[in-house]
């Protein structure tokens, strides 16, 4: 019989990306055993690919910015779904999140008197990002693994998990497989956390590396927790497009926050007749304007580029749609007219380098092609909006796995302080559950080997499919049948191919030994990728409307009666997933006041940063 | 649309051998792109090790035609591929599978180098001017190919007694770092072998983020070392008024 190694811990973070690495450091500091589980090596989780930075509102560039103004650009951003209690701790604690960070080592881009740097992005109405160059994903990563390390962590590299583990109704543990020998392992924990990241994965053009499979909503939802507004995934504006072996990878937003306009084939910076109704009168009208801004003019109105990444994005398809894009089906995203080529190099060097290397491009000379690429999930595993606690005890989600802060739509850089802020608060939460949970928590040994069991049966059906081959139809079918544009015919065709590929991504084949074997590791996330774009799909269908990251082209408008909801995605108990519409949490009268304020002024001047 | 011929090392801790894969490429394909291809279309076991396929997290190292370098961001069309092109692991750790190599080593080693250790009530003022050569080190990505280049640690495996350019960059950085008041210098001296680098610059050559690794990081350490253990002068004014972090520092002290 298959032997396997037992770890025990308090708690169990899966994922060492900025939220897993933030949850253990948490939950070390509170005392407890903690154990954390990395597919990759420690440091190369998809955060090192994060680049602009990391919103909060510090008001070291613009002392008008504060807490309150960074809750209302989140929430209206967000297409005010967002789950209010969760854009206030966000935003609140955010700025002492980063200074911790410099605290630990990190060593951000600094201002003319000394102190942290913030840069504009996209639907933030501050300079309000800090960052490092555009490499801020990497400072963030580097300098959590730094501390982790010096407080004590215990990783496991190179380890997939394959299943959570319950007993009586609650999360116990996990079973995982090491990667590099194939051996399986099992964590008994009193808490786990899913630090597990985004799906960008299930697309076939995505910015995001191959680790975003989306493990963690599926093993959460197969145990029972609720899902929250998956139809909300984020196409990023700006990917390469060109050569195709590079399609997807980012360029950062911060090329538009330096200055870089968007032109279409005619040379027209078309994002000026692409504002929409809810932001009218905060950008700029002219490119007069929008030039006197980049010249640091206070008075003047930001550049229509900044708008939030779903309007730019649809805006660069329709370009291309219309017949006005780039020659490789994109847009024209241009720097080099805007700013010295020192400048760029300096501010913009990764970008630089990629570009140089990847495109044979040199971006101090010449506009990049760009197009969407999917990049973010906004929905996630539902949580409690101060402990991130799911609905199953023992389970707890932080980071891109969870959902609720973002709504419809993140804004640019609220990706790297939402993983330090919930990182923590999780994993606090479950070092404190996990002290108050007696010793008796059992590993069922039946659930344990019946799981082995079919993690292996792919080296044992001689028959079955190729499992990339698998990867790339599902990739491909939910491009096309599921992407930026939706409509209800193709996303109900995308739900019958998805019942016929669950199916058969139980029927792989698989060669060779189990050391570090691709095809197996690509046979065993097909499994969950599956369960996990049922999810999307069927959250797509249920919202008629276009709001955020999703866009219906038979419901081009948002509606006021979904403006009110939010979806959540269940497990019944035989394994069905269905859509239940929930009213949003109610938000309190002063807060709905900051969040509707139409002058910037109500809120930036009444209280201090 | 052409093809290529890869030599692909195919093997383990055991040995191996280097196994022809003929494959149909596009235009703008990197070495990794034809790695994935042999692995989706006729070897779908071929360990490699990769994460971003963007040069950002330093995953991908290996050797292309004997030349250490990130596997995602060597474009086809800026080697021969006239000839067979060969791909091995990066030779200085053990192969774990094909390319993929087991490099706990410098996770372990990286715990010699003390942590970060600001002076109590640091006032966290720091000018761009002075925090720029420590941001140049802190675009290390760890993908080890200055590792792996290194003589010290690739011809004599000299792994107990030396740290390797990576991590004497991660120390630069702490030491460098204008508010880290931390002494590193015994380390470098002792467990971190910093005399070994006898500076051929090899680990510059082939670093993808283009840190100026020995003329930046090791020859300034290895000056500071000299300072505290070697030079006479400031040996006798430091047992005359104690030691300090930075040399240039107790030199103005004695001024």
């Amino acid at each position: 019989m298959e032997s396997y190694k037992t770890y025990d811990y308090d708690v169990l973070v899966i994922g060492a990306g900025g939220a897993g690495l933030r949850a253990a450091i948490a939950a070390i500091e509170k005392g407890a055993r903690v154990g954390v589980v990395t597919k990759s090596l420690l440091g190369k989780a998809h955060t090192v690919m994060a680049e602009g930075g990391m919103a909060a509102a510090m008001g070291n560039v613009r002392q008008e910015d504060n807490w309150k103004v960074h809750f209302r650009d989140t929430l209206k951003g967000g297409g005010m779904l967002n789950n209010w209690k969760m854009v206030q701790n966000y935003t609140k604690e955010a700025p002492d999140r980063v200074r911790e960070l410099e605290q630990w080592g990190a060593v951000f881009d600094r201002t003319p008197d000394g102190r942290i740097n913030q840069r504009n992005f996209g639907g933030h109405s501050y300079p309000r990002l800090a960052h490092v160059g555009d490499r801020t994903g990497l400072e963030l990563i580097r300098t959590l693994q730094d501390h982790a390390v010096k407080v004590g962590i215990n990783a496991h590299m190179e380890t997939t998990i394959y299943r959570l583990l319950t007993d009586a109704g609650r999360v116990v543990g996990a079973l995982g497989f090491n990667r590099q020998t194939g051996e399986f392992l099992v964590f008994r924990a009193k808490a786990v956390v899913l630090a597990t990241g985004g799906l960008g994965r299930i697309y076939q053009i995505t910015s995001n590396s191959w680790e975003c499979t989306g493990d963690g909503f599926s093993l959460a939802s197969m145990v029972g927790a609720d899902l929250i507004d998956m139809e909300f995934i984020q196409f990023h504006p700006t990917g390469m497009v060109w050569p195709p072996s590079v399609m997807g990878i980012l360029v950062t937003e911060g090329v538009r926050g330096e200055g870089g306009v968007l032109k279409n084939s005619e040379g027209k910076r078309f994002m000026f007749d692409n504002v929409p109704e809810r932001y009218k009168g905060e950008f700029a009208e002219t490119e007069e304007e929008a030039e006197r801004w980049l010249q640091g003019d206070r008075n003047a109105r930001r550049p229509p580029e900044l708008l939030t990444r779903d309007v730019v994005a649809r805006a660069i398809r329709k370009e291309v749609n219309e017949g006005r894009g780039s020659p490789h089906g994109g847009a024209f995203l241009d720097i080099a007219s805007r700013r010295p080529a020192d400048y760029i190099k300096k501010k913009l060097p990764s970008m630089y380098h990629q570009f140089m290397k990847l495109g044979n491009l040199d971006i101090t000379k010449e506009p990049m092609e760009v197009g969407p690429t999917c990049h973010y999930v906004m929905g996630g595993v539902r949580v409690d909006p101060d402990t991130q606690a799911t609905n199953v005890p023992g389970l707890f989600a932080a980071g891109e796995v969870a959902g609720g802060l973002h709504g419809a739509n993140r804004l640019g850089g609220n990706s790297l302080s939402d993983l330090v802020v919930f990182g923590r608060r999780a994993g606090m939460a479950a070092a404190e559950y996990a002290a108050q949970q007696s010793g008796s928590y059992q590993v069922d040994e039946a659930q344990v080997r019946a799981y082995i069991t079919e993690a292996l049966q792919p080296f044992s059906n001689p028959q079955g499919e190729n499992p990339f081959a698998l990867m790339k139809e599902l990739r491909t079918t939910m491009q096309k049948n599921a992407g930026i544009m939706r409509e209800e015919g193709e996303l109900k065709t995308q739900l019958e191919i998805l019942e016929s590929l669950k199916k058969r991504a139980w029927n792989t084949s698989v060669s060779g030994g189990r050391a570090y074997n691709p095809g197996w590791h690509t046979a065993l996330d097909i499994r969950l990728m599956v369960e996990i774009s049922q999810a999307v799909v069927l959250a797509a269908l249920a919202r008629k409307e276009s709001r955020g990251g999703h866009a219906r082209l038979d419901y081009p408008d948002p509606d006021p009666t979904f403006a009110k909801l939010n979806h959540i995605i269940r497990r019944s108990s035989d394994g069905t997933l269905s859509v239940v519409a929930e009213p949003l949490p109610e938000m309190p009268e002063e807060l709905r006041k900051v969040a509707e304020a139409k002058d910037l002024k109500e809120i930036s001047e009444k209280v201090g940063a | 649309m052409s093809t290529v011929t890869f030599k692909v090392f195919r093997g383990d801790q055991n040995g191996g051998e280097l196994q022809d894969y003929t494959v149909e490429v596009q235009e703008g394909m990197v070495v990794l792109d034809v790695i994935h291809k042999i692995q989706a279309e006729q070897a779908p076991d071929l360990a490699v090790r990769w994460n971003c396929k963007a040069g950002k997290c330093g995953s991908c190292g290996a050797e292309v035609n004997g030349k250490p370098t990130l596997m995602c961001m060597t474009r086809l069309d800026t080697i021969d591929t006239s000839k067979p092109v060969t791909v091995r692991p990066m030779k200085t750790f053990p192969v774990i599978r094909d390319l993929a190599t087991d490099v706990k080593w410098n996770y372990e080693a990286n715990k010699k180098i003390k942590p970060f250790a600001p002076a109590p009530n640091t006032n966290w003022v720091m000018f761009q001017e002075d925090v720029d050569r420590v941001q140049e080190f802190r675009k290390c990505i760890e993908c080890f190919l200055c590792q792996n280049t290194c003589h010290v640690l690739r011809e004599h495996g000299e792994k107990t007694g030396f740290i390797g350019p990576r991590l004497l960059v991660r120390t630069a950085s702490l030491e460098m770092h204008p508010l880290d008041v931390e002494n590193r210098l015994d380390m470098l001296k002792n467990e971190g072998g910093i005399g070994y680098c006898n500076i051929t610059k090899c680990c510059t050559e082939v670093c993808p983020e283009h840190i100026h690794i020995t003329d930046n990081a090791i020859i300034p350490l290895k000056e500071r070392v000299v300072d505290e253990y070697y030079d006479p002068v400031l040996r006798f004014f430091r047992r005359l008024f104690g030691s300090k972090k930075r040399p240039e520092l107790s030199q103005a002290a004695d001024d």
